[in-house]
């Protein structure tokens, strides 16, 4: 499958042929904004000063993709299929056991500094300090990147106000907005810092569908506007359907899928002997369940 | 639109002195934004240290009633026990807040997202220590301007310059060990707090901050060997008790310099093998 063939440049041309189940899946993608190759990650439970089983959780297995630039590529998956796993390698807050993460050619472990100025993420939980306003909150996180001063508060509530937020609402402690709010606060703080690779980790779960349109609508902005490249893990088959360029579809930490939806819908639908199969049934058909089961993905 | 991103052509944000220096003050400012908002919380705290410090120094007061001691020597006593209560509120609230760096982070939910910011781990520990010892100044004289106001206290024989030069390279040590403490909660998400406060009780236990480390047990006078607390109150008491020149607290100020060259670093040390054990086996993810 090709995908953001902007530009042809030979030395940033990759071609990876990955083996899934008895599928071949080619993904060649020109310019790269983030490689993911043979990547491994095993969680091991050991119990402290006491004496029991070692459990062990392979949470990413031997996963293999890559994401053009300004591409929006879309990750499918139930709870525990590793696809916050690999959010968090892809945000050097997961050091892989194998494999090869590397970030518009930086690589997260070697080049971990400079991997954290091209990245930000929205996480399913909007990760603030609670007492403290929206407008408090991002002034913090926008000194991180390096950004302070009148201008960027100016940014700040012009930013807010798009995303829904009056300036009445800047001021109040954030634990009395809504989720949807928050989770706008959110986006709001990742637009800030100008990402050139955004990680998405269920952005819109548990929100109204206002709100959820209101954060499509931005996500499409930013790979417009910002020349953001885009990887977005969702629940959501409806949402995957209207964003993604490309989705893969992960289960227990494997990848089983990896095409266009047309590509999906065209490759199983004939396996399936579906005319026009819907994402969701792919899904099912791909992983036994159906993702309408998971309503958070936070057991990885 | 559309140029290449690669390593060689982009232009990166950040990196330099200049930059991560004032990317640092993000957590001054965050710190004063959370003292705002928590100010009936930080008032109860001041209530709680002052009432503290009080009751420690009447019962110098009783003592020396109750003693007989000269007039002279009761007022040394509460001088003495003066000195300790404000030094230790001192140190421990650097130690407490470089300690809680991570604690707080992991409890709020957002430790993920300041580890992931382009600023270095120094510049992160450098804005923490800078409110630590800000936060911890204001909050010691407030404590001290109360005491006053309670307990007639001649300042008049004191060296105050000494006295703040010991306070001042005191605190190095102690940000060392706070630094060491906030490995903590990134090591242990559900018990590391609790051990931080171990560590600050044994501190406080070994370090004569109310008594003369004479009286301890043989077996633990070592530990007050260790614990730069010990060597701040003893220069602190030199100073503003018997009015040591500050190029006579030599044998305070050595010692103390000694520690903070050695803390600081292996407390960073530590930190830095601490986040990446972390990153290793998922220890960062949100607890709370």
């Amino acid at each position: 499958m090709v995908a953001t063939l902007e530009r042809p440049s030979p030395e940033h041309r990759i071609n990876t042929e990955t083996e899934i189940g008895s599928a071949i899946v080619m993904s060649r993608v020109i310019e790269p904004a983030a490689i993911v190759e043979h990547v491994s990650k095993v969680f091991i439970q050991r119990p402290l000063f006491r004496r029991g089983a070692v459990k062990e959780v392979r949470a990413v297995d031997d996963v293999s993709f890559a994401v053009g630039r300004n591409e929006i590529f879309g990750i499918l998956g139930a709870n525990g299929s590793g696809k916050s796993t690999l959010i968090r390698m892809l945000s050097t807050l997961l050091i892989p056991d194998s494999g090869r993460v590397e970030v518009f050619g930086y690589d997260v472990r070697r080049d971990e500094a400079q991997v954290k100025r091209l990245i930000n993420r929205v996480s399913v939980e909007a990760s603030f300090f609670k007492k403290l306003s929206p407008g408090e909150n991002l002034a913090y996180a926008l000194r991180l990147y390096g950004r302070s001063g009148p201008a960027v508060r100016t940014e700040t509530y012009a930013v807010l106000e798009r995303l829904g937020i009056a300036r009445d609402k800047v001021s109040e402690p954030l634990e009395q907005l809504s989720r949807g709010m928050q989770q706008k606060v959110a986006i709001a703080r990742a637009l800030l810092t100008s990402p050139v690779l955004l990680l998405l980790d269920e952005p819109t779960t548990g929100l109204d569908p206002r709100s959820k349109l209101d954060v499509q609508g931005f996500v499409r902005e930013l790979r417009h506007g910002h020349d953001a490249t885009i990887l977005l893990c969702t629940h959501d088959m409806a949402e995957a359907e209207a964003l993604c360029d490309r989705v893969a579809i992960l289960e227990k930490g494997k990848l089983v899928a990896l095409d266009t939806v047309d590509g999906l819908k065209r490759r199983f639908g004939a396996e399936m002997g579906m005319r026009d199969p819907s994402l969701e049934e792919i899904f099912i058909h791909l992983t036994g369940r159906s993702l309408a089961e998971d309503t958070e993905d936070d057991n990885e | 639109m559309n140029q290449s991103l690669g390593p060689a052509q982009r232009t990166l944000p950040g990196a330099g002195i200049w930059w991560e220096t004032r990317a640092s003050l993000a957590f001054v400012e965050r710190n004063l934004y959370l003292v705002r908002r928590y100010w009936h919380l930080e008032l109860a705290f001041l209530i709680f240290n002052v009432a503290s410090a009080m009751s420690v120094l009447y019962i110098g007061e009783a003592q020396m009633q109750s003693g007989g001691g000269t007039g002279e020597g009761r007022f040394d006593l509460v001088l003495y026990l003066g000195i300790g209560t404000v030094v230790w509120a001192y140190l421990r609230a650097v130690f407490s807040n470089v300690g809680e760096m991570v604690a707080w982070e992991r409890w709020e939910g957002t430790i993920e997202y300041t580890m992931m910011a382009p600023i270095s781990r120094l510049a992160h520990m450098l804005g923490v220590s800078l409110f630590s010892i800000v936060y911890g100044l204001i909050r010691s004289a407030l404590l001290l301007g109360v005491l006053a106001l309670f307990f007639s206290v001649d300042l008049s024989n004191a060296n105050l310059g000494g006295a703040a030069v010991i306070l001042l390279v005191g605190s190095i040590s102690f940000l060392g060990f706070g630094i060491m403490a906030a490995v903590l909660p990134l090591l242990f998400p559900e018990r590391g707090e609790e051990m931080t406060f171990v560590i600050s009780s044994i501190l406080l236990l070994v370090s004569g901050v109310y008594y003369p480390i004479s009286v301890l047990p043989d077996w633990m006078e070592p530990l007050a060997t260790i614990s730069p607390a010990t060597y701040v109150l003893e220069g602190m008491r030199a100073a503003l008790l018997d009015g040591t020149p500050t190029m006579a607290l030599g044998p305070s100020i050595l010692p103390i310099l000694i520690l903070g060259v050695v803390t600081l670093p292996i407390g960073i040390a530590i930190f830095g093998w601490g986040e990446r054990y972390a990153k290793r086996t998922g220890r960062l993810k949100r607890s709370g």
